[in-house]
């Protein structure tokens, strides 16, 4: 029997049929309707957050650690503006969160009323789809469609603008079973053809390379499991983007660690001098490929994705498959079994050789010497300290970023929470609330700079409020250090603007909440005190003192290619021309 | 949407053929898309090509299944083979967008163009004006004795000349709806 309700409560009923246990929200007037609803009920825990931007990167890291949708709920107008951040985080990065926000009533809409913002206008290009619903008797069914969209396919943020007086507004409930999700279905399943002429190559491969991303650990638990079985069986190497670490356990001997930009040695000179090229949902994106002319020359290349977008967009590939990679790889490995499981071991072999060979490069290798405490050895000791737990790191954005995803290292998906595509400051802080509503019980840590950390701090709030104890390790150089490095390399060591000047003691301000501060600056004490913020039972703020001007290497600089890395400080002089310096 | 059928060794760019063959040439293309007709569609369609830099030469848009609520946008566009595919699979990506048409690559097909001229004169140039008209199989649908509005139905290139014709002979006023088109055949 179909039931009336008002449009409020439609949207908690919706949320509870679509399994959600967990909203970050900010209320308004435009959504007090809904407010009076959750407040009237039990099943979905409501996290108000202390900035509606924190509270859709909260959602992100609930989303991106979990597997399951994040969800938001703002206010009309300066809500819905504080969410574009989030939301075009959520886009570049292929992340399902479902955002409700309010909206003035149907009846004042396009008067420029108090607090309204053209939400759906203004969320269009950094949504997956937005919707404003004008009828209660559409409202449910819309929500269920969101949340396919958001899900299906490629992941991506959607937006619901719902205005108040269709929460007051009464009509009939549509159950998930019962909703129209209208005719958006991707392919999951890939052109066997193109599989099989995959199959073929990696027979006869001679130099091959699986270069992982994002899009594997979106495609859930089976598709990192049959990577697994696929680079063991075939004993190829792998490497991954920032955002698919984890796809493959990095304690894995085909591992190479990260490519790109600040990637290993090894990874970028595989991708380079590979002969097949084997890209299981990553997307060419920039800060991978270095120069577009002088990337992996020669190798053919396979493309598996589920976005036919993605598909030819940069790199032009011999071997496209539109699919998602779990079904692909099932595949895959289905055809290359059933034709004998063969490789060219005797080549591949030497190729590893070779391979061996940069990894004795051993490009990470780095000397703590001094006093003062060096990011990459407070990366190594946070890795020792807590490689046992089943940890969650976040990170904020810049050098930190960067060493994070160098020294830490991943065994499982879902652990590792990243601004990647958007590169957005802030983003960790809020994230790690997030992760540590999906798992209360887990080790969170933010890997943060003291000045990205400064610009979602406001959620000392919310992770006191909640006794969320996330450990937010602040690896303090006191300066933008990412801006400061391409200053240095590109501008003449013009360092414009980029010292974080006026820092507050991050002590006081952890104590000011009622949170613990710690403070470190020593090498020597450095264990003990990593130790004493993973063992408090609540929120810490760990400021890390560390080399004011040390630059993250390796470095592929603008307009460079995989093999022209500078590995050191020796490697800057000159490295960047003037083509190079106009990149970002 | 419809599986992505691969044959080995195809160089044409069809809408579902991923293995084009790339050049720097730059081509013109008509593209037929489907989308359910709601509020905000033309906005998505038109804020991709806006943000991601894609030409619009010409845009028509109107509802076509009234019960099914679903609307023809018939863009015309420029770029070369790379970026006209990148747009069909960006159109592809919108969630409201049924299928993507590309009339260029598809097969033969009809295109057409409706334009109303106003044309200001007197004596030698209107006669000469009306002759055009009449060679052009233009109608005339209204008249002063200063003017006439001729309404030509052609495929582009066809309003193009006669525009150029008229220019020197007191065009006043042109309105052109764009580009129709369909595939020709069963
Ligand atoms: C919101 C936002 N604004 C500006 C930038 C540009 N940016 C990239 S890294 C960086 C410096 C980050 O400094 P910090 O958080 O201290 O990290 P560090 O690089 O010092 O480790 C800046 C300003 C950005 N990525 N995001
Ligand atoms: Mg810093």
């Amino acid at each position: 029997m179909a039931q009336k309700m008002t449009g409020a409560k439609m949207v908690v009923q919706a949320l509870a049929d679509q399994g959600v246990d967990t909203v970050f929200g900010y209320p308004g007037g435009a959504v007090l309707p809904i407010y009076d609803e959750i407040f009237q009920q039990n099943g979905i825990r409501h996290v108000l957050a202390r900035h509606e931007q924190g509270a859709v990167h909260a959602a992100e890291g609930y989303a991106r650690s979990s597997g399951k949708p994040g969800v938001c709920l703002v206010t009309s107008g300066p809500g819905a503006t504080n969410a574009v951040t989030g939301l075009t985080d959520a886009l570049m990065d292929s992340i399902p969160i479902v955002v409700l926000t309010g909206q003035v009533p149907t009846f004042m809409i396009g008067s420029d009323a108090f607090q309204e913002a053209d939400t759906v206008g203004i969320t269009r290009p950094c949504t997956k789809h937005n919707w404003l619903v004008k009828e209660t008797s559409k409202l449910s069914g819309t929500i269920h469609e969101a949340f396919h969209v958001a899900t299906t396919g490629r992941p991506g943020p959607v937006l619901v603008d719902i205005p108040k007086d269709v929460q007051f507004a009464t009509d009939y409930y549509t159950p998930p079973a019962k909703a129209n999700l209208g005719h958006y279905q991707p392919q999951v399943k890939g052109d066997l053809e193109t599989i099989t002429e995959l199959v073929e190559a990696i027979e006869k491969a001679e130099r091959p390379i699986f270069y992982t991303g994002g899009g594997v650990i979106n495609s859930g638990p089976a598709a990192t499991q049959l990577l697994r079985e696929l680079v063991e069986a075939t004993g190829f190497p792998i490497t991954s983007t920032l955002m698919g670490l984890g796809c493959y356990p990095a304690s894995g001997d085909k591992w190479l660690g990260m490519l790109g930009m600040h990637g290993l040695y090894e990874a970028n000179m595989s991708m380079h001098g590979c002969d097949l090229m084997i890209n299981i949902g990553a997307r060419f994106d920039d800060r991978i490929t270095g120069v577009l002319d002088a990337f992996s020359p020669g190798s053919r290349k396979a493309h598996i994705d589920i976005d036919p977008s993605s598909i030819n967009k940069v790199i032009r590939v011999d071997m496209p498959i539109v699919g998602d990679v779990g079904h692909v790889l099932e595949d895959l490995l289905k055809v290359w079994k059933a034709r004998g499981r063969k490789t060219n071991s005797g080549a591949v072999q030497k190729w590893w050789g070779q391979i061996n060979e940069w990894r004795a490069v051993d490009c990470l290798k780095f000397e703590q010497k001094g006093k003062v405490i060096k990011p990459q050895y407070a990366l190594s000791r946070l890795e020792a300290l807590t490689k046992k737990h089943d940890r969650y790191i976040c990170t904020e954005v810049g050098q930190h970023q960067m060493w994070a995803a160098q020294y830490l290292n991943f065994e499982d998906p879902n652990r590792w929470m990243t601004s990647g595509g958007l590169g957005t400051m802030g983003y960790g802080f809020p994230a790690s609330i997030g992760v540590q509503m999906a798992h209360p019980d887990a080790l969170v840590i933010n890997v943060a700079g003291e000045a990205s950390w400064l610009m979602n701090m406001q959620e000392m709030g919310t992770a006191m409020q909640y006794r969320l104890p996330v450990k937010q390790f602040i690896l303090n150089n006191e300066r933008l250090g990412m801006v400061r490095q391409w200053q240095e390399l590109l501008h003449g060591e013009r360092y414009s603007e980029s010292w974080s000047e006026s820092l507050p003691d991050f002590v006081k301000l952890a104590e000011a909440f009622g949170a613990k501060g710690i403070l470190c600056s020593d090498p020597d004490t450095l264990d003990d005190a990593i130790m004493e913020m993973i063992t408090h039972d609540g929120p810490v703020i760990f400021d890390c003192l560390v080399t004011k001007h040390e630059n993250c290497f390796p470095m592929i600089p603008s307009g460079k290619a995989h093999n022209q890395m500078l590995m050191g400080e020796a490697d800057t002089q000159g490295a960047i021309d003037a083509k190079g310096s106009v990149l970002v | 949407m419809s599986p992505l059928k691969i044959k080995k060794g195809a160089n044409s760019h069809s809408a579902y053929n991923l293995r084009p063959n790339f050049s720097d040439v730059q081509e013109t293309h008509t593209l037929a898309v489907i989308v359910d007709n709601e509020a905000g569609v033309l906005a998505r369609v038109i804020g991709l090509f806006a943000g991601r830099g894609y030409n619009i030469e010409s845009l028509t848009v109107a509802e076509i299944d009234h019960s099914g609520k679903l609307s023809r946008i018939t863009v015309v566009t420029t770029g070369t083979p790379q970026a006209i595919e990148q747009i069909k699979a960006q159109l592809g990506r919108i969630v409201p967008v049924h299928r993507v048409n590309d009339l260029t690559v598809d097969g033969p097909s009809v295109e057409r163009e409706l334009a109303l001229f106003k044309v200001e004169g007197t004596g030698e140039k209107r006669v000469e004006a009306l002759r055009l008209a009449d060679i052009f199989r233009a109608n005339v649908v209204d008249s002063t004795l200063e003017s006439f509005v001729f309404e030509l139905t052609g495929p582009t290139d066809k309003i193009d000349a006669f525009a150029d014709l008229m220019r020197p002979l007191g065009l006043a006023e042109l309105a052109r709806t764009g580009v129709a088109a369909l595939s020709r055949g069963a």
